[in-house]
């Protein structure tokens, strides 16, 4: 059964002379334990859709549905992760990472043990009682999918989480990812217009078109797990990468016309 | 990490010694142009007059009563104004209603030369400590209520977003997440304000009072006492620095984690 199922979700901005359509009828499943990544140029609208997921954003029309419940609102089944650092800067990384769980109302002793199983996950223990602001770009993404995780979410929602990162750190996060990921068992839904760490990541690929953005194919990646860098000089990894360059060569070629 | 400490030190100590450096200069300028009497004693007294001025005020007893009271009007008019606008101005940056209620008359506001109004407040409010707290007031509410709310609306919407995903209502959102990511902000808002509140004072003070350090300058500019003048205005800059140093370490003591208190934590 598909975790996520999102069918004929339109998205309109404003209106009248300054209506923006971001999105145009799109469908997608996501499985359970599923590891899905959509790739598509900057601004076709590959945010907004994961918002509408979140709950953050209310599409125009069409259905976004989770386990077969309706999304309206956001909620702590539908974690997320952003390019920008958005840990808390007067928490801790501990209390970062217990913050949902407080909500929830999870008693200390218990937060405690989880945090501290969440914090060892990501390789940041002894970092329990820093501050953001002495950590680095990288570490800041740890907590914060350290910070998702132990909230025990449905589904992972990934905004470009590595977008802001050097290459080599990028890389060393990727590859974080997927031990966690294979580790946790868990769904995600990730975002970014990096053809590499696409294909380094998923298991299915769905590649947008420009804005309006709708999913123009879907990429099965039967490159066999599990996987580290060193796939990305394999042939297979090469062949779908290019099969995808050549799509988002298209559209951004179509794109660069219309401006 | 004991080297950067280190590092950091030597910079804070270059730049006290710069300071100190500026302050010499002053005093140095002063004493030459007063003691080798290329100014006249009328327009610019000696610096060891004005310690005598000072001390002939302690032997007065006005000293201290003088800076107090002024002290007093400082920081209760301010507070008022303080008490106020931190509610108002998180209102404004979070509802749009209470943005149309209030942003255009408080725009306007603003834009009222608050010392314009010395003579309307003396007639409704006398010359004592009320009429001193109103002119505070109306010279750092309105601004302050702006500064408030642009520092609110200022914080990263993904901030309020993380939270929300994390299982956060509205309200643990506010309270949680907008409330503790303003205070940075509001605290700078609140030192920049309260050195305004000074101005206001000084000038409501040299209009019409019977006490503080706006009245001394006055009376002793009646009396062509420039020392005392002198010694009013140092003691104003003195009292400056010390509540800005003393909101700099409230930055550090409130908001530790904050790029702004600075150092390593
Ligand atoms: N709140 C908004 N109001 C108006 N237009 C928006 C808004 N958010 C996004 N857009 C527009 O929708 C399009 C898609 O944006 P976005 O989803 O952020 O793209 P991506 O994440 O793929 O770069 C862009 O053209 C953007 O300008
Ligand atoms: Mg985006």
């Amino acid at each position: 059964m598909s975790r996520l199922k999102v069918s004929g979700v339109n998205k309109i901005f404003g209106n009248g002379a300054t209506k923006v359509q971001a999105l145009s009828n799109i469908n997608l499943n996501v499985a359970e334990n599923e590891l899905a990544v959509i790739v598509g140029p900057s601004g076709c609208g590959k945010s907004t859709l994961l918002n509408i997921v979140a709950g953050l954003e209310q599409a125009t029309n069409g259905l976004v549905r989770m386990n077969g419940v309706e999304i309206t609102n956001p909620g702590a089944d539908r974690g997320m992760v952003f390019q920008s650092y958005t840990l808390f800067p007067w928490l801790t990384v501990q209390k970062n990472v217990e913050f949902g769980l407080k909500i929830k109302g999870i008693s200390k002793k218990e937060r405690q043990g989880i945090s501290q199983r969440y914090i060892e996950l990501v390789g940041l223990k002894g970092f329990e009682d820093a501050l953001p602001k002495t950590l680095s770009g990288g570490m800041k993404q740890r907590v914060a999918i350290a910070r998702v995780l132990a909230n025990k979410p449905e589904m992972l929602l990934m905004d470009e989480p590595f977008g802001a990162l050097d290459a080599q750190t990028r890389v060393v996060m990727q590859e974080q990812l997927l031990r966690v990921w294979e580790k946790e068992q868990t769904t995600i839904l990730f975002i970014t217009h990096d053809i590499d760490e696409a294909v380094l990541l998923a298991d299915n690929i769905y590649v947008m078109s420009r804005r309006p953005g709708c999913i123009k194919e879907k990429i099965k990646v039967d490159i066999p797990r599990p996987r580290d860098h060193r796939v990305t000089v394999s042939p297979r990894f090469s062949e779908i990468k290019k099969e995808i360059m050549e799509m988002l060569w298209e559209e951004s070629q179509a794109a660069a016309m219309q401006r | 990490m004991l080297r950067e400490r280190a590092a950091i030190a030597k910079q804070f100590n270059k730049h006290r010694r710069l300071a100190l450096f500026s302050f010499i200069i002053i005093a140095s300028l002063w004493s030459l142009f007063s003691y080798g009497k290329l100014v006249g004693e009328l327009f610019l007294p000696t610096p060891g007059a004005v310690v005598v001025a000072i001390n002939e005020m302690y032997n007065e007893g006005i000293l201290f009563e003088y800076t107090l009271a002024s002290l007093y009007r400082v920081t209760v008019g301010w507070l008022m104004a303080v008490i106020v606008s931190i509610p108002l101005g998180i209102l404004i940056a979070t509802s749009k209603n209470a943005e149309a209620l209030f942003g255009p008359s408080i725009e306007f506001a603003r834009y009222l030369p608050v010392v314009a109004l010395v003579p309307l407040t003396v007639l409704y409010f006398g010359i004592g400590d009320m009429q001193k707290f109103v002119i505070i007031f109306l010279g750092t509410f309105f601004q302050l209520v702006l500064m408030v709310s642009d520092v609110v609306a200022n914080v990263s919407r993904d901030l309020m977003r993380a939270a929300a995903t994390l299982g956060a209502s509205k309200w643990q959102q506010y309270r949680l997440v907008l409330l503790p990511a303003s205070l940075p902000g509001i605290m700078d808002s609140l030192r920049i304000t309260i050195g305004w509140a000074w101005t206001y004072l000084v000038v409501a003070e040299l209009v019409a009072a019977n006490s503080g350090l706006g009245y001394m300058i006055l009376k002793a500019q009646r009396f062509l006492a420039t020392d005392r003048i002198f010694a009013g205005l140092i003691i104003i800059g003195i009292l400056g620095l010390l509540t800005d140093y003393f909101f700099k370490w409230m930055t550090k003591v409130v908001v530790p984690w904050s790029e702004k208190a600075g150092g390593k934590s």
